[in-house]
């Protein structure tokens, strides 16, 4: 069972390697945007989001008021609402202050690996392990890639490009295993961020939101009708027995 | 990019910030009811799925195949039950001899 400090780091091992690529990627971006590497840093050690980032970037080069990126922001990160209101269903009762702290941590992959451990509820220390290793990795390639400018092979560039998807995958792959409920989940939430995405709907930020409470609210909707009202952590607990 | 910067990063950093830590600190889970806390508990799945499609498809331009053999490969590497982290090392590493040839 996964609960120290060092039990977090070694699960949010994978996130530093998935966002070794993406955040060199984000430096060099930076730098061509014309950034400085004091200012590309501190975007990533204030910001800490992806998709936020790499649009700031693309909306900043051409010339976008400072209040609309904010904006564009917020849109895009709407969906955390989700995934911490979420989150506090699984994590251990923790001072206000603790909660508040680690809170900055949470991204769509450190998200992942805490909402999908096994056993019972996430502890303190094991959130703090998966936050600080995965935003240490953010941060240090972010300026490590200012400084080198990408300078990676472009096929293993290309390569890399996959990991934060192969991760997602590999967190997601193991909770399918004998529970019809969480294939329904990925199944319904993938087809309606595809429909929206395809038909330009949406822009990404939003479409992921709307997929992913559409999802969960319809397949609740259908497994309460029909009177399956299975708790996935116990499901999850006998698969392992 | 002087002044500006700063204030728009701060305020990029507030409204990042905010959506992350307010429903973590300020809700407990025991007083939600059972619907919404069911709800609540889909969630991770379901953004699972929206974040893996139809990104990986799209990771290089024009190229679907691509993004189609790096999910294939995660697919497989964590149905037969490797670690995370080998499935991220084994896609890249099937991915990378792809691209050589």
């Amino acid at each position: 069972m996964n609960t120290t400090f060092s039990q977090g780091i070694k699960a949010g091992t994978s996130i530093a390697i998935g966002y070794f690529p993406v955040a060199l990627t984000f430096g060099l971006l930076a730098k061509t945007t014309g950034l400085s590497i004091t200012q590309a840093t501190a975007m990533s050690l204030l910001v800490y989001a992806g998709a936020s980032q790499y649009m700031a970037l693309s909306l900043l080069a051409t010339g976008v008021a400072p209040w609309l990126i904010v904006m564009n922001t917020f849109i895009v990160n709407i969906r955390h609402f989700l995934m911490t209101a979420s989150l506090s269903e699984k994590v251990m009762p923790a001072p206000k202050w603790m909660k508040a702290i680690y809170a900055f941590g949470v991204t769509d992959e450190t998200f992942s690996v805490l909402a999908t451990q096994k056993e019972g509820k996430v502890t303190t220390a094991f959130a703090f392990g998966v936050a600080l290793i995965a935003y240490s990795s953010w941060v240090v390639f972010t300026a490590v890639g200012h400084v080198i400018g990408a300078n990676l092979p472009q096929f293993l560039q290309e390569a890399m490009s996959v990991a934060l998807y192969a991760m997602f995958i590999g967190l997601l792959v193991p909770s399918m295993k004998g529970n019809r409920k969480v294939v329904w989940l990925a199944v319904m939430g993938a087809a309606i961020h595809c429909a929206l995405y395809y038909s330009n709907l949406l822009s990404t930020g939003w479409s992921i939101l709307v997929a992913t409470l559409g999802s969960a609210i319809f397949v609740e909707f259908i497994y309460v009708k029909n009177k399956k009202t299975i708790d996935h952590w116990t499901v999850q607990k006998e698969a392992k027995n | 990019m002087g002044a500006s910067y700063w204030w728009m990063l701060l305020g990029m950093a507030v409204v990042t910030y905010l959506p992350r830590m307010i429903p973590l600190t300020f809700l407990d889970g025991k007083e939600l009811p059972p619907v919404v806390s069911g709800v609540l508990r889909n969630i991770p799945y379901a953004v699972l799925g929206a974040l893996i499609f139809p990104a990986i498809l799209h990771i290089q331009d024009g190229h679907i195949l691509f993004g189609i053999i790096g999910a294939v490969t995660a697919f497989v590497l964590s149905f037969i039950g490797l670690d995370v982290m080998f499935v991220v090392i084994g896609t890249i590493a099937v991915l990378a001899i792809y691209s050589l040839f």
